[in-house]
């Protein structure tokens, strides 16, 4: 068990490399896919090992995994309506929300 | 805690899931990102599949592989001249970032193999992993499912709205 939760705190650090460092709004995307995987290793894990009488673990993992789909749809299409709107994906170009 | 030795098998797929990982935030073509990204989920699942989780292994590489990875690369080729290895994709908090996420990496393994709260479980998973979710996803979780439908239907209807060409 504490390989699968050691495994995923590397990916966790990994994901939260990417999102502090990306300059491209879609590095920054797939980094926080990577962090969504570390915590569903989490879940299911503690699934196998501490809490076998249901599968509690497993379903929010699948809520997990829907939900970051749903994200990375709307993301995306904002990253393609940012790419028309500016000719640029840059985070430190989309600063017109700053206040 | 105690902590069973893990077959060969997990070894392989955590070498590919952190050498992929590596890759998918450090890589300057996104290209080769999103392709290293695939690698990564595909591992992930293959853990998943270590872990008696079938059904969610097989949901992980349909949903993520087959719609989210290809979603991304399609948007990075749309996108392909601002994805190039000619731009910096990198901000300058390199260092400090790298020193906050390798102290997170190596003090939250140390804290969880010093803590013994955790109980190990009394009995084995239950082995019907399809039919047992199937049930939850009609009893206990019925909400939950009914929410996430009416969340998806509202991420399609937002990604149309959001990426429709603005008609002058």
């Amino acid at each position: 068990m504490y390989y699968y939760l050691a495994l995923a705190a590397a990916l966790f650090a990994i994901g939260l490399f990417g999102v502090l460092t990306r300059r491209n709004v879609i590095g920054i995307l797939m980094s926080l896919e990577l962090m969504f995987n570390a915590a569903c290793i989490n879940f299911v894990t503690f699934n196998k090992y501490v809490a076998t009488d249901a599968l509690v673990g497993q379903m929010f993992a699948i809520f997990i995994v829907v939900v970051a789909a749903a994200e990375a749809v709307v993301g995306l299409a904002i990253v393609l309506l940012i790419y028309r709107n500016w000719r640029g994906i840059g985070m430190d170009n989309v600063n017109v929300m700053k206040w | 805690m105690q902590a069973l030795e893990p077959g060969i098998v997990f070894w392989i797929l955590a070498v590919v899931i952190l050498v992929s990982g590596f890759l998918v935030v450090t890589l300057r073509n996104m290209f080769h990102c999103a392709l290293c990204l695939i690698l990564c989920l595909f591992a992930v699942a293959g853990i998943y599949v270590l872990l008696e989780a079938e059904f969610l292994a097989a949901a992980q590489v349909l949903i993520y592989v087959g719609a989210v990875a290809i979603l991304i690369v399609f948007t990075v080729m749309l996108t392909s001249d601002l994805a190039s290895e000619s731009l910096i994709q990198h901000n300058e908090n390199g260092t400090i970032a790298f020193v906050v996420c390798a102290l997170f990496a190596i003090g939250v393994p140390y804290l969880i193999k010093n803590t013994g709260v955790w109980m190990p479980a009394k009995g084995e998973l239950i082995s019907d992993n399809v039919g047992s979710i199937g049930k939850y996803l009609m009893t206990d979780f019925m909400l939950p499912f009914e929410l996430v439908s009416v969340l998806l239907l509202a991420a399609l209807i937002g990604a149309i709205v959001l990426a429709r060409k603005e008609r002058s």
